[in-house]
Formats: structure tokens, C-alpha cells, sequence
């Protein structure tokens, strides 16, 4: 049946639930754009012949030019959907992305992740006076200037803004600024106490 | 759920939204039909006999899935009828609306009210009728999901989600994430700074080359 391998990609990456990133398919993308070429040219071929007479044919042709445009609906969700996990990103783990999770994804998207990141930057800069506005920051309202935090993993020396710097070693607690350490606890380098 | 993936929400009533990943596996269910004439050389791209060439006879009966049906049906010249799913047939709108609580609609559907909804694009004589039941069901079945949603704190919910299609699947999770703010808003936890959901998804992985 037609369209099966393009809605094999929706399905899979449905199935990741909860706004996490499979791995870009580029091998079933490919295979489903080759359908659809091979959908295309046989009817080309079947609309010369339905042309010359055979118009008990055009309801084939139809058929097959469902095929087609359901395939492409079933990729462009599929990229669409990718591209708005990606954005998600951005704003859960910061503008640098850990590895893992750039190794499932294809070049263009890292180019358009890229971009974003740089639109984004650019439009914080332009907002909140001189300096600009880190809209990532304080997503929740902050109470207190000063967190409490707990280390979860080794994380290496840490400089904060009295230019200290800290060593971040699992199990250990730390009393920091907020705005300093609210990325890493996204990240879940740390763990935020409440007294 | 990641507070910053917002997924294209599913077409509500007639339209699909051709975006989202719900609406596209939901038109991907099947549904009885029946060829009004010979159609040549489609029986292989349908799945039935071998050859390419070969034809599909007048009246046979056939599986379509919802996209096609919709691309294919045309009111004037009806080159393939379809018919009702049985869950939408009189037999089964009679059960809905003896007690729709009872049916296991993840069972039946799992989307039984978007494809129901979808059912009305096809001039079915019994159109206002499985309107009607679909609505009705709606109705009847809300008020359990949203008394366990917003009830059920701190349990293993699969029991209570096991029947439910995937519409009021969605209900529930809206009402158990408001549960569950609403609970860490009273214990003082709302102004806590979380790892990121993401983050706890890919569980156990380390991210130790965070500049990778």
C-alpha cells in the first residue's frame, strides 16, 4: 500500500512522547520521496495514455495523485513537528546542546537550530534597555536573589560573579546566585533545595 | 510533558489539521468500502491480487484507509461507495446509548470521535444520527474523566486511561497536570527551579560533553 513508509516515520516519531528527539530517519525520508517519484512518473505515463482515449484510467491516476499528496503531508508534518521539538530545545537546555541529542539530528536541522538561536539572540539583545533581556531567565518568579543547590554529578570548577570560583562535585551543596545556576539546574547538572 | 513543545493540536469537528501527527495516524484507520465499477490495475496498489495489471471487479469489497476514501470521493460520479465502521453502525449507537461508560473505546477506536467526526464528510443518510451519538457519548463520559482527573493525585492512572480514546486521553493529562501544579503550589514546591522534563526523559544518559 502506498504511503506506508512516510506514515511509518509520523508514527515513530509520535510514539516519542513528551517533546523528546528520535533520530532524523534519512534513509526512510528518502525512500518515501522515491515513491512518491516513482507515483509521479507512472502517472505521467498513464495520463498520455488516458489522453489518447482510455478515460476508464483517470480514476487510477487519481489515485495514485492521492498517494502523492498524502505522502507529502506525512513529511512535511514529520519535519514540522521535528523543527518545533527543536525549538523547544532552545529554551530547555540553553544554546549549546549536548551530543546525544545532536547526533539525532540531520544537518539542516542543526543549521536551522542554528538560525533560531541566532534570531532569538538578536531579538533579546533589542529588548529591556542597554543590555538587553535574557527571556530564558526566571521563567518561574524568583523569590530570593540566593539559592540553595545540590551538586547531582561532577561538573567541574565554576565561576561565579564575585570571580570566585567553585568546585561543582556530586553531593556537594552550594549557596549561589539564581541566575547563575537556573540553566544548570535545567540541565539537571543541579538540584534545587527548598529550605 | 516539555513546558516548551507545543505539538500541533488535532482538527476538531469536519476539517483535518494537516499538520498534526494525531490527525494523520487517525486518518490512517481503515474503513469498509465497496467498488461501484471496474477499476484497472488497482488491485495491486490496494493490496489485492499479484500483478500490477490486474483489475479490481465491479462490487468487490475493499479496506480503504480514511485519506483515500476522502480524496476519492466524489458526489456525482460514486466510483466507491463506503460504508460504516461497525462501531457507527445502529447496533452499536444503540449500546452508546444504553450506557456509553461500559465500552472500551481505546479497544473500538482509539479515535473514536475524530474519526467519527470525519465519517460526516461522506453524505451518509445517517449522518445526523451518528452526530448525534458521537456528541452523546461525549457528553456521557466527560463527567468520569474529568472526577478521576482531577481526583486521582499520586496513583497509577493506567487503569483509568486504559479505555479511553485518545481525545478524552488528552483530557485526562490536561486535568492531572493542573492536579499536580495545583498540589505543588499548596506544598510551596511552585517556585522550585526543575531539572528540565526533557532532561529527566532521556533518564539516565549522561551529558557529560555538554559543549559537544
Amino acid at each position: 500500500m502506498a504511503g506506508e513508509r512516510a506514515v511509518e516515520l509520523v508514527r515513530e516519531l509520535h510514539r516519542a512522547a513528551g517533546g523528546s528527539l528520535p533520530p532524523f530517519r534519512a534513509e526512510g525520508l528518502r525512500q518515501a520521496l522515491e515513491e512518491m517519484r516513482a507515483l509521479y512518473e507512472r502517472n505521467q505515463a498513464d495520463v498520455s495514455e488516458a489522453k489518447s482515449g482510455r478515460t476508464d484510467l483517470i480514476f487510477l491516476i487519481r489515485f495514485r495523485h492521492c498517494c502523492l499528496l498524502r505522502n507529502q503531508r506525512c513529511v512535511l508534518a514529520y519535519l514540522y513537528d521535528r523543527l518545533l521539538r527543536i525549538r523547544a530545545l532552545r529554551w530547555e537546555y540553553g544554546s549549546v546542546l549536548p551530543s546525544t541529542i545532536q547526533f539525532h539530528m540531520a544537518a539542516e536541522e542543526v543549521e536551522w537550530f542554528n538560525r533560531y538561536k541566532k534570531s532569538l539572540a538578536t531579538y533579546m539583545r533589542s529588548v529591556g534597555g542597554e543590555e538587553g533581556l535574557d527571556l530564558t531567565q526566571d521563567i518561574k518568579p524568583p523569590k530570593s536573589l540566593y539559592i540553595e543547590v545540590r551538586c547531582l554529578r561532577d561538573y567541574g570548577e565554576f565561576e561565579i560573579d564575585d570571580g570566585t570560583t567553585i568546585l561543582l562535585k556530586k553531593n556537594s551543596q552550594h549557596f549561589l546566585p539564581r541566575w547563575k545556576c537556573e540553566q544548570l539546574i535545567r540541565q539537571g547538572v543541579l538540584e534545587h533545595i527548598l529550605s | 510533558m516539555s513546558e516548551a513543545y507545543f505539538p500541533v493540536d488535532p482538527g476538531l469537528g469536519p476539517e483535518e489539521n494537516f499538520l498534526s501527527l494525531d490527525d494523520i495516524l487517525m486518518s490512517q484507520e481503515k474503513l469498509p468500502g465497496r467498488a461501484e465499477s471496474a477499476l484497472p490495475r488497482l488491485a495491486f496498489a490496494l493490496g489485492q491480487g499479484a500483478g500490477t495489471g490486474d483489475s479490481i471487479p465491479e462490487g468487490s469489497k475493499l479496506e480503504i484507509p480514511l485519506w483515500l476514501a476522502k480524496g476519492l470521493h466524489d458526489s456525482k460520479r460514486r466510483i466507491i461507495s463506503v460504508e460504516l465502521p461497525k462501531i457507527y453502525k445502529e447496533a452499536w449507537r444503540t449500546v452508546f446509548s444504553a450506557d456509553a461508560n461500559v465500552v472500551d473505546l481505546h479497544k473500538m477506536g482509539p479515535y473514536y470521535y475524530g474519526f467519527g467526526s470525519q465519517l460526516l464528510n461522506f453524505d451518509n443518510p445517517e449522518n445526523p444520527e451518528i452526530a448525534q451519538t458521537i456528541l452523546q457519548t461525549f457528553i456521557s463520559r466527560f463527567r468520569r474523566i474529568m472526577d478521576s482527573s482531577q481526583n486521582a493525585y499520586n496513583e497509577d492512572t493506567s487503569a483509568l486511561v486504559a479505555r479511553l480514546d485518545e481525545l478524552e486521553r488528552a483530557l485526562f493529562r490536561a486535568g492531572q497536570k493542573g492536579l499536580n501544579d495545583f498540589q505543588c503550589w499548596e506544598k510551596g514546591q511552585a517556585s522550585q527551579i526543575t531539572a528540565s522534563s526533557l532532561v529527566q526523559n532521556y533518564g539516565k544518559r549522561k551529558f557529560t560533553d555538554m559543549d559537544g
